[in-house]
């Protein structure tokens, strides 16, 4: 077992974050990676990507926001209580140098994905600018930690309930246009990875998005999180998550994402009669 | 002066009605009684030179735990079949004996050879439901440790080989169960995976650890195997990377590679599904591409899951299909279609991206190529358009390369398989050997066993006497 050993609840509760013991995985993983992760026999593989590591504690750190019925047993789980199987490192970590100016972009959960990547960014001597966006005020994550990473915060709600009104692209755009960026890393929502990678193709700036696809091994043996970069089919848990963002044929992807929408939807309206009564 | 005269058939095998199991997942063959097994057993002629134990690739001494048989001392003849096979509940399900053991048998000439697969399977299901649980006799602790990489049916051979000659083994698995293939490719009805999980409880209880979620590689890397104080490292990861047809549309919802399919069936239960939280598309007109085992497997699997129609397409014809014959047999009588000489050549979907059909080409077959058999030659302007809303690609796998990507010094041939010395199992780095599937490609469990035996007897070799 995995035992959780700090349980933090974020977003009204809407997002967790989960601290795991998982020593050998602690050691080796770098930013970018992810776990497979399986809470109890009956479940099924789930993957996160690590949105922090404590080589020293032995643990890792995941943040998920509850969407169907496996995040929503991963929520119920306690500190205390653990996940019966924790994979990983898996995936290629991000590819870290200093280039010069770097902007980060982030939407919903993607920010706890973002923060290692950004915090290697700034370590590795670059000008890090941060831009992070939610639906609204209630559901930003880690805008402390965000600032401490970066350079430059910024921040925008889409209903304006807090910073900027609007999408992450309004600033991105208006950042790309001010000044000379080398390299923009983009992770969140499928949408918004697709609708940064279009403006930063106008621009000429090359862009880093993080994919996730379905999964069920993530070590390549199955091919179940199949992507097409460049019109090349990749396996994302093996030859990404990463991949060069104007490449990605992000509507693909998009709608392979909906492949079990059905199952999904029966799933967790099973277990939301369970849990109700 | 009567002599001893063989029966001429063989005691049959009961099994399911093809009507009932094809929509079940339980086995096929229900096994013998013990009174069928004596009987079937009493066939033997317990020849004094065997050809069976030659086509044996572990060498199981058949005509002795034949004759323990026979005379009622079960325990003694399962206690023989381990000092050579760890997984005789497993070989004795999946072995092609046809080729093998059985193949060999001086029965085999004149009419029905013995039925040497069912009663190894008989010995191992008898010691599991009713044995003693005693263990083979096993050597002093070495105080040598090994590691060995995966647990499909090469790993499992060397760990119960390494075991009993006293040395410490670790089995590291990536995935949450050990078995390899035997837990996530092969389907439940043809191996319970509750005996797959006992024959691992045996070598387990023979003293060898078993690590499960470490992927070596990347959980920990080769070198720092050796770094932990490993002796001796075997590689029997496995030829693990499903191959596409690299047609356009292919990825459409409603195409799966077999690997894919079959491990979200077997390893994941899906076939439970809402009881367990893994789904598995559910085709009303499923079609397989390929006719191997794979396929047969696949085609098989999706008649259980509740499909109106499982074909088989295939690019070559009857003859060329490289399935054993029992599956193909099996699969005939559940009712799957085998649509031979036909290739597809693009999928179509709907709107929302699912597939709705395949476009194909008829084939004839022209000369034979590299590999002996008639290459399939497509037939101009026959194209047609096949109604099916579920593909799974069974069209054979290559080399994962996750392993031996993160260990450069390892050698590799053209194909990303590595290169060992093809009498130890060596390979160009020290202290590791490999065997199985990573070696010789897709192939079958009793191959990547006699693979490990062999590799077995070389490391223990190199840990008394060096490299």
């Amino acid at each position: 077992m995995f035992k959780i050993v700090k349980r933090t609840e974020m977003a009204q509760g809407t997002v967790i974050l989960n601290e795991i013991e998982a020593p050998l995985i602690a050691r080796k993983a770098k930013p970018g990676q992810f776990v497979i992760l399986k809470s109890h026999e009956e479940g099924e593989r789930i993957p996160l990507t690590m949105a922090e590591t404590d080589p020293v504690k032995g643990t890792i750190t995941i943040i998920y926001m509850v969407v169907g019925k496996s995040t929503a047993l991963f929520r119920d789980l306690k500190e205390g209580d653990g996940y019966q199987d924790v994979i990983g490192p898996l995936g290629r970590p991000t590819h870290v140098e200093k280039v010069g100016t770097v902007l980060c972009v982030g939407g919903g959960t993607g920010v706890a994905v973002l923060h290692p990547i950004t915090r290697a960014m700034k370590e590795a001597g670059n000008n890090v600018i941060c831009v992070i966006g939610a639906r609204n005020k209630d559901l930003l994550i880690l805008e402390d930690k965000m600032k401490t990473a970066s350079d430059d915060l910024r921040v925008c709600t889409d209903d304006g309930s807090y910073g900027h009104h609007g999408f992450v692209t309004d600033i991105v755009k208006k950042v790309l246009a001010g000044e000379k960026v080398a390299q923009v890393v983009a992770i969140g929502p499928v949408p918004m990875m697709k609708a940064v990678s279009a403006v930063t193709k106008e621009f000429g700036v090359p862009t880093m998005v993080s994919l996730n696809p379905i999964m069920i091994d993530g070590t390549g043996m199955c091919g179940g999180c199949r992507v097409s970069v460049g019109g090349e089919t990749k396996f994302a848990c093996v030859d990404g998550p990463e991949f060069d963002g104007h490449k990605v044929n992000f509507d693909e992807l998009m709608m392979r994402l909906r492949a079990y929408c059905d199952e999904e939807k029966q799933c967790y309206e099973g277990y939301c009669r369970l849990s109700d009564g | 002066m009567a002599e001893k005269q063989a029966k001429p058939g063989r005691v049959p095998m009961p099994e399911q009605d093809p009507a009932v199991r094809r929509r079940n997942f339980e086995e096929v063959p229900t096994g013998y009684t013990a009174a069928m097994a004596q009987e079937e057993a009493a066939r033997c002629l317990q020849c004094k030179k065997p050809g069976c134990v030659e086509g044996c690739p572990v060498q199981v001494d058949i005509p002795g735990f034949i004759r323990l048989l026979t005379e009622g001392d079960l325990t003694a003849a399962i206690r023989s079949i381990w000092q050579k096979n760890a997984l005789p509940a497993v070989c004795g399900r999946v072995c092609p004996q046809e080729i093998q053991c059985e193949g060999k048998c001086i029965l085999a000439k004149k009419g029905t050879p013995v039925a040497i697969g069912n009663l190894e399977r008989f010995c191992a299901d008898y010691e599991r439901n009713h044995g003693t649980g005693a263990l083979p006799p096993k050597a002093d602790p070495t105080g040598k440790r090994v590691a060995v990489v995966g647990s499909g049916p090469s790993s499992l051979t060397v760990a119960g080989d390494l075991i009993l000659k006293g040395h410490a083994v670790t089995v590291m698995e990536a995935f949450h169960k050990p078995g390899g293939v035997l837990v996530y490719g092969i389907p439940e009805f043809r191996l319970p995976k509750a005996i797959v999980a006992q024959e691992v409880n045996f070598l387990e209880r023979l003293g060898a650890t078993v690590e499960c979620n470490m992927v070596v590689g990347r959980t920990v890397t080769l070198d720092e195997l050796f770094e932990q104080g490993y002796d001796a490292v075997y590689l029997g990861v496995g030829a693990g990377l499903p191959r596409f047809m690299n047609i356009p549309g292919e990825n459409l919802i409603g195409i799966l590679s077999a690997n894919e399919y079959l491990t979200r069936a077997n390893l994941m239960k899906a076939y439970k599904f809402p009881e367990v939280d893994t789904p598995v598309p559910m085709g009303k007109n499923v079609t397989v591409l390929g006719a191997g085992n794979v396929a047969m497997d696949s085609a098989r699997t999706a008649m259980r899951l509740g499909a109106e129609k499982v074909r088989i397409v295939y690019r070559r014809s009857r003859e060329e299909m490289p399935a054993r014959s029992a599956e193909i047999h099996h699969a005939e009588e559940e009712g799957i279609e085998f649509m031979l000489l036909t290739n597809p050549t693009r999928y179509i979907g709907d709107e929302r991206g699912r597939l709705t059909g395949m476009q194909c080409l008829k084939m004839a077959l022209g000369e034979p190529d590299a590999s002996g058999r008639r290459r399939p030659v497509p037939i101009e302007g026959s194209e047609f358009e096949l109604k099916t809303d579920l593909v799974i690609v069974a069209v054979g796998s290559g080399a994962n390369p996750l392993l031996t990507q993160s260990t450069p010094e390892l050698a590799l041939n053209k194909w990303g398989y590595l290169i060992t010395d093809p009498d130890t199992g060596k390979t160009s780095k020290k202290g590791v050997w490999a065997g199985g599937d990573i070696v010789t490609g897709a192939a079958t469990v009793i191959l990547a066993m006699g693979a490990g035996r062999a590799a077995a007897d070389s490391i223990h070799k190199y840990l008394n006497w060096g490299w």
